[in-house]
């Protein structure tokens, strides 16, 4: 009875194409956006944030950014963790050439970068489909890897091969480096998320987005009605790889502050898409309800043994969580093929009835 | 550009010098190749009669070999272990059957393709928890010692396990042709919905291919097993077969042999001549690379079906 669009009369055309037509949502959003930047640091310890929070947020963009290419465009990808990579390295680059430059132009410059290179290793999806080409994304993912590992330009020659964010500042706060508080990382990530996340919700809906579809339901079709392939699908890595890029940024600046080139393995790239299989292909939010599923389901895993006293060893308790994980996507999989955000529509559903049974 | 030479013609120079070691490097790689097939036909034969394609196969092949290896260390005799490995192989294959298959009928591939992600973890985690994580010695007796033909030293080990391959494609090959459940995969295969109306259980064929499948990657397992040591880097096996798959195209038998002797060698050569210059530790992508050269002029495989799209 609550939720409900009956007697909103939209009055314009622009009132007409919001993102959030109903009141209620609206509404909902903003005490979501409340929460999340006024609440959360406030209320969460350090410790939280930066485990729980921030590798939360950090996954919600690289998730957005496969859902973009695998979820909206039908191109299935296993290379995210060479684009993050990508980006990861490129924002060290321009962060320790440039060191006056700005670190959110430095972000935004290294998604382009893995968006120029997500762009080469788009080409090939013109002629392989499918499977093919999941396991061809295979190339660019061991490919960027090997080459971050091998070629020592790419950190500065430090012997280690492991790349450190130099401490950077933003409106006088510190935010990457030893100085930086938790709770300036954290709303920095936050605001780099919302506004990516806008962005994304505004792409996907638009023409652009429908195009994608278009390409995801039947490329053929798509191209009969005057879809050009070549530039839609391109236009998906690119896009798709920008926030991966920007993502992998995030992640070796903001979250570990040093990082090297085996945290963007391939099971990196397993990861996040299976955030946004569990959370929901094709769903903005999905990407978001995903991230935090996969965030939260190895704490909560390793953490009940102990809150039940039951005395496993370190290894049996590995190959467990290894189980329990492959047992519950099987499981979520069976259950809710289209994910968390499918749910969150039949919740939706329901809410417009309650508490009337019809 | 001294270097871009050095790099192109050098090791050239260095094969037309060296024959006899080029020729060498080129039977090695053939011979790693068709260890690389053993793996890849696991996943044609399943891509084959189910159109999924199961990532777990990897898995499948480290847990046939630590299962064998496991009877046999609490004191099995080799043969029975085999048996009861052979039993688990098929266990396992009505377990996916009837747990994931079965409720997942008619979900789009990515959605299965998922659930074989997610088989894998599990396979992992219940294997190496029943059966420990160290490192497993394998020994069936085969012996490793170089042998010299023609002047060309090859390992002995690698020439049985290249007849093993053989022999198990060929009795693929005549289980398919021949037979009438072969007859039926074969139906299923082509079209799920027309093998179904003439008669044919397509659950039970589910769990033929898929134990089909185990058994190939028992033997696997066992190959791979005593050249490297029964441990989980066995799993990441697959990773190594996806090239030989994609370029022989997912839905043939002989594209599995092919793309792995092209995958074997074009990597032996490789990296024996050319890795040195850029750094080495090319074997993670250089397979890819290669396949995917050859996916942009036959999209299916070498081998694979025509895709043939239609509005």
């Amino acid at each position: 009875m609550l939720y409900r669009e009956a007697g909103q009369f939209k009055t314009s055309y622009s009132a007409d194409q919001g993102i959030f037509p109903i009141l209620q949502d609206r509404i909902g959003m903003a005490i979501l956006l409340a929460v999340a930047f006024v609440a959360v640091p406030l209320l969460a310890s350090d410790y939280f944030l930066s485990t729980i929070f921030i590798p939360f947020l950090v996954f919600s963009v690289a998730a957005i950014g496969l859902n973009i290419l695998t979820g909206y465009c039908g191109q299935l990808s296993l290379g995210t963790g060479g684009f993050m990579a990508c980006g990861a390295y490129a924002a060290y680059k321009f962060a320790t050439a440039f060191p006056e430059l700005n670190i959110v132009v430095v972000f935004l410059l290294s998604g382009g970068v893995a968006a120029a290179v997500g762009v080469v290793f788009g080409v090939p999806s013109l002629r392989i489909k499918g499977f093919y080409l999941a396991v061809a994304t295979l190339a660019s993912q061991f490919f960027l890897i090997w080459l971050f590992t091998k070629v020592p330009w790419f950190v500065n020659y430090s012997p280690s091969g492991v790349i450190s964010a130099p401490p950077r500042e933003v409106f006088g706060w510190y935010v990457t480096g030893i100085e930086a508080t938790a709770e300036a990382k954290y709303l920095f990530c936050l605001a780099f998320v919302a506004v990516l996340a806008l962005v994304a919700k505004n792409l996907v809906r638009g023409r652009i987005g429908r195009a994608w579809m278009a390409i995801r339901d039947m490329d053929i079709a798509a191209e009969i009605i005057g879809i050009r392939p070549l530039q839609t699908k391109l236009l998906a890595f690119a896009v798709s790889s920008f926030y991966c890029g920007v993502a992998g940024a995030l992640w070796a600046f903001i979250y570990t502050s040093s990082v090297e080139a085996l945290a963007f393995d391939i099971n990196r790239s397993f990861q996040i898409l299976f955030m946004i299989i569990i959370g929901g292909l094709g769903s903005i939010l999905g990407a978001f309800l995903g991230a935090a599923f996969i965030v939260l389901l190895p704490i909560f895993l390793s953490a009940v043994p102990q809150a039940m006293g039951v005395p496993v060893t370190t290894s049996t308790l590995a190959h467990l969580e290894f189980m329990i994980f492959g047992g519950l996507i099987v499981f979520f999989l069976i259950v809710e093929p289209h994910g968390l955000a499918r749910l969150w529509q039949l919740a939706k559903e329901k809410l417009r009835l309650w508490p009337f049974p019809h | 550009m001294d270097f871009m030479i050095d790099f192109l013609f050098g090791p050239l120079k260095e094969i037309w010098e060296f024959p006899i070691f080029f020729v060498e490097v080129v039977v090695g790689g053939i011979l790693t190749g068709v260890m690389y097939s053993l793996v890849a036909l696991g996943f044609v034969l399943i891509f084959k009669a189910s159109g999924v394609f199961n990532f777990a196969q990897g898995a499948m092949v480290l847990c046939a070999a630590l299962t064998f290896v496991g009877f046999h260390e609490l004191g099995v005799p080799q043969w029975l272990s085999l048996i009861l490995t052979l039993g688990v192989m098929v266990a396992l294959a009505f377990a996916i059957e009837r747990i994931v298959l079965r409720p997942l009928v008619n979900q789009a591939p990515i959605i299965l393709f998922m659930a074989t992600i997610g088989i894998t973890f599990f396979i992992d985690g219940f294997f190496q928890m029943v059966w420990g994580e160290d490192v497993k010695r394998l020994d069936i007796g085969i012996p490793k010692e170089p042998l010299e033909i023609g002047g060309v030293l090859v390992n002995t080990f690698d020439i049985v396990a290249a007849l093993v391959a053989g022999t198990l494609v060929g009795v693929l090959a005549f289980f398919f042709q021949s037979t009438r459940i072969g007859r039926a995969l074969r139906a299923v295969a082509d079209d799920h919905q027309a093998a179904q109306s003439v008669g044919i259980p397509l659950q039970t064929i589910w769990v033929i291919v898929w134990s089909v499948a185990g058994i190939v990657a028992l033997v696997a397992g066992i190959m791979w097993g005593s050249k490297l040591g029964v441990q989980f880097s066995l799993a990441l096996i697959a990773l190594k077969a996806l090239p030989v798959l994609i370029l022989g195209g997912f839905t043939s038998i002989p594209g599995a042999i092919i793309g792995g002797l092209i995958i074997g060698v074009g990597e032996k050569v490789a990296e024996v001549f050319w890795a040195a210059k850029i750094g080495g530790g090319i074997e993670d992508w250089f397979a890819y690379i290669l396949a995917l050269f050859f996916l942009m002029f036959r999209p299916q495989g070498l081998f694979g079906e025509r895709i043939i799209e239609r509005v």
